[in-house]
């Protein structure tokens, strides 16, 4: 294949990945109601975004989740990790298969498992069942993540630390946690993604008590089209794009 | 002598995984031959009504539509992706990490916000039509928004990256030496593309389309966004049974026969990949 002809295609495909976004961070500077066309530059909605406090307790709400559910979700999943490594137990392949599952199954599935589940046993629908969700789902990719790693450890290192006198608890927080700590890090980073940006599932297991910013975008949506909405959005890109960057800067510096 | 941290976390995952994972979906399953009822959840009728009541021509309608937008979107990632993957994977290393990055950077943020943008830019007043207009190439606005081709795009932009990233994986380990073995005994570049290259990255190909197939039946909120009130996918069907007809065992049915589908499909796929490797061995 011609080089040009590379270079265009590729061109193409990020046009259609990046004009919409593009697009909706210039309306977020336009000043103007409801025409789409260019009325001059402002930073109004900015400060009706920034001022609208129902919104930021909404952001707050998904940040704490967040926070909690990935925390959750790496102790669970990297203890199970470490011991699917090390250990032979019974039932061992039914619970690798549980993972397998829970990872395979389309989310609405899951969702609505999770609420019958819920709703049977009387949970009222708020932050408790967004917070059982959102570890239930998060888990596997933690599991998946750390097992790979904790593979590639040579196990002789957890035989010569025993036998120097480490008990388990001294060898998992001294030994296995810091060799660990790579894989550990980076499904942090990807649960606390997941569950931020999470809709399907939350979609299900939300309450009215209890309003995340995914389901706020969502029924903000349904109604159309507006100038706040705009600019909410160009903020969470904004604030991906900085984050994205960021890491991946770190990384590649690590890695020189 | 056995550790005591050994039980406690197997003890930990094995709980939690059984209550939030087995359980519910037993539950599922069972909720899913009961009888419905408005005012509680089910009631404790044993049937097979749900089920039977899937059959029903206007299920069936959505069952077809829903499959038929699914191979659309499949294939349109496909035909995006896969060129897009082979680029991709010839490049020197450093642009490939840049690409990758701007390839992945938009999908860091929620499929909801990047609905939504498509949603503003195929506007009937949105970008899209403006921009159309003013170069003459129309002279009316086109009406996207809100019908299954909204959909259909709304849903290639959101899964695109699971198509292409599977296909990059695969066609990143393949060996150059083979196209260029194929071209010295002669093969013309469409046979070799046909031949060897295709071939070779077969499981990326599968993978991808895995990936894909399945998010573009359920995934109910960028129908409900870009579609409008239409519902158009299995997703829709489901969403509906539970939070507007009230009905949860048919929605419970539903996602059960949503689930025997992906069973049987990555079933099938294990066995035609077990297959081959067999046939890898025995051919070594």
């Amino acid at each position: 294949m011609k080089r040009s002809f590379k270079f265009i295609y590729m061109l193409l495909i990020y046009c259609f990945l990046y004009i919409p976004i593009a697009a909706l961070i210039g309306y977020s500077f336009n000043n103007t109601e409801y025409s789409m066309l260019w009325q001059g530059f402002t930073t109004n909605w900015y400060r009706d975004v920034l001022h609208d406090s129902n919104l930021w307790v909404a952001v707050w709400h998904s940040f704490y989740l967040a926070i909690a559910a990935s925390s959750t979700a790496l102790l669970i999943g990297t203890l199970a990790a470490v011991s699917l490594c090390r250990y032979e137990f019974r039932g061992k392949s039914l619970l690798r298969g549980l993972l397998f599952v829970i990872i395979l199954t389309p989310d609405i599935v899951l969702g609505i498992a999770l609420l019958i589940l819920f709703s049977l046993g009387s949970l009222a629908l708020g932050f408790w069942s967004l917070y059982f969700a959102h570890v239930t789902f998060c888990i596997p990719f933690v599991v998946v993540i750390v097992l790979t790693r904790a593979k590639g450890i040579d196990p002789n290192i957890f035989a010569a630390a025993s036998d120097l006198g480490a008990n388990e608890i001294q060898l998992f927080w001294r030994i296995i946690v810091p060799m660990l700590l790579p894989a550990i890090l980076s499904s942090a980073l990807l649960c606390f993604a997941l569950s931020f940006d999470d809709i399907v599932i939350s979609y299900f297991v939300s309450g009215p008590g209890f309003e995340i910013l995914p389901i706020k975008i969502f029924s903000m949506a349904r109604l159309g089209v507006s100038p706040k909405l705009n600019t909410l959005c160009s903020l969470l890109f904004f604030m991906t794009f900085i984050i994205v960057c960021f890491s991946h800067w770190f990384t590649q510096r690590r890695k020189a | 002598m056995k550790p005591k941290l050994h039980y406690f976390s197997v003890g930990l995952i094995a709980t939690w995984l059984g209550v939030f994972g087995l359980l519910s979906f037993l539950l599922m399953v069972v909720i899913s031959f009961l009888q419905q009822d408005p005012d509680h959840i089910a009631l404790p009728y044993f049937t097979f009504q749900n089920y039977i009541d899937l059959l029903d021509p206007m299920f069936l309608k959505i069952f077809i539509k829903s499959f038929y937008v699914a191979i659309i979107v499949t294939g349109g990632c496909l035909i995006l992706g896969y060129p897009f993957a082979y680029i991709l994977s010839r490049l020197p290393e450093k642009l490939q990490n840049i690409s990758l990055l701007l390839l992945l950077l938009p999908f860091w943020t929620s499929s909801v916000v990047r609905s939504y943008a498509m949603m503003s830019l195929l506007k009937t007043k949105g970008l899209l039509n403006t921009l159309l207009l003013s170069m003459g190439i129309i002279h009316q606005p086109l009406q996207i928004l809100f019908t299954p081709t909204a959909v259909g795009i709304g849903l290639i932009y959101n899964l695109l990256p699971f198509m292409i990233l599977p296909i990059y994986v695969n066609l990143e380990r393949f060996d150059i030496a083979l196209i260029e073995a194929a071209r010295d005994l002669g093969a013309k570049w469409t046979t070799v593309f046909r031949k060897v290259i295709i071939p070779l990255s077969m499981p990326g190909i599968v993978g991808g389309a895995t990936l894909v197939f399945l998010p573009s039946m359920t995934l109910f909120f960028i129908s409900d966004l870009l579609g409008g009130a239409k519902s158009l996918l299995l997703g829709n069907l489901i969403e509906n049974q539970f939070l507007m007809a009230n009905n949860w065992p048919r929605g419970a049915a539903t996602s059960v026969l949503l689930t025997l589908i992906m069973g049987a499909g990555l079933l099938m796929y294990w066995k035609r990949t077990k297959n081959k490797e067999a046939e890898h061995e025995a051919f070594l």
